[in-house]
């Protein structure tokens, strides 16, 4: 129970701290620490290969992402600029929304009584429950047509991005190769 | 499980609406992007915990395909991010009204 107790307050602050942060690149760090703390919580809740799957694809790529266009932004002539600051205009509603929504989770969640199963064996035992061939076993036999979809939505997000951000204006295209002259005369058809 | 399962939908919860929050009120798209990753951390954990809970796979699998999803979310809104930045020098969600939304 500490050791929950710990995750969650290293998760919600590293949350508040990427929401707070006054440029990306703190942001970024922020993320980092919560996504880690969220694999350490996936391991707790039997989880382990989406703790590594979080680690990796998150942490690993995603977030490089992230740093990549940051750095890319921030190396024109003008650097970030804060902007004016839209706390105060937004600030109750947006108490006022979260409240309500919270409520509503925590009186849902609090209404219901949850007895978790138990679980024969540790977290990285082989063949337990969450480990990587139980995971492997029911995405590729019952859940194979999502796993396949997934292929799918991810070649439309690459040729989306390619399309968005490949070329920067239609003018700014290469110009059409310039045709080789043909350096002997075609040939006559043959007579028949 | 070392908490009980309300205790961690109550973390899920709260990392939501800190997401929901950096949405609403940060300006800076690049922000913004991060907090929806934050959105999509909290529903993973809430599906994660369910999955512990039932001791049933199919959370898991729930939350590997919101990974997923979330990767091609996360190039797609930097791509458009990166090309807005290219036209206006000026990376604020306000500043890009072209379409009059």
């Amino acid at each position: 129970m500490i050791g929950f107790v710990i995750l969650a307050l290293v998760m919600i602050g590293s949350a508040l701290f990427t929401v707070t942060a006054k440029k990306p690149v703190y942001s970024v760090v922020g993320l980092l620490l919560n996504f880690i703390a969220l694999a350490i919580t996936y391991l707790t809740l039997h989880a382990e290969f989406l703790a590594v799957m979080q680690i990796v694809v998150y942490s690993g790529a995603i977030l490089i992402l992230f740093v990549f266009v940051i750095a890319l932004l921030s190396s024109g002539t003008k650097p970030f600029e804060p902007g004016p600051n839209r706390m105060p205009r937004v600030l109750v509603p947006a108490v006022i929304f979260g409240l309500i929504g919270f409520g509503a989770i925590v009186a849902a969640v609090a209404g219901t009584v949850f007895t978790p199963a138990t679980i024969a064996g540790a977290t990285g035992e082989a063949n337990v429950f969450g480990s990587v061939a139980d995971f492997g076993t029911a995405l590729f036999t019952r859940n194979l047509l999502p796993f396949e979809v997934t292929a799918f939505v991810l070649m439309v997000a690459i040729i989306g991005v390619v399309l968005l951000a490949g070329d920067e204006t239609p003018s700014a295209r290469r110009p059409p190769k310039r045709t080789r002259e043909p350096i002997s005369p075609p040939r006559e058809p043959i007579a028949r | 499980m070392s908490a009980p399962v309300e205790a961690y939908i109550t973390v899920s919860a709260i990392l939501f609406f800190i997401g929901v929050v950096g949405v609403i009120v940060r300006r800076n798209p690049l922000i913004q992007l991060m907090s929806i990753e934050l959105l999509f951390n909290s529903a993973n954990l809430a599906l994660v915990t369910f999955a512990r809970s039932w001791a049933n796979n199919d959370g898991h699998i729930f939350a590997f395909l919101v990974i997923t999803v979330a990767a091609a979310e996360a190039a797609i809104g930097l791509a458009i991010v990166v090309i807005v930045f290219r036209k206006t020098t000026f990376v604020d969600v306000d500043e890009v009204a072209t379409l009059k939304g």
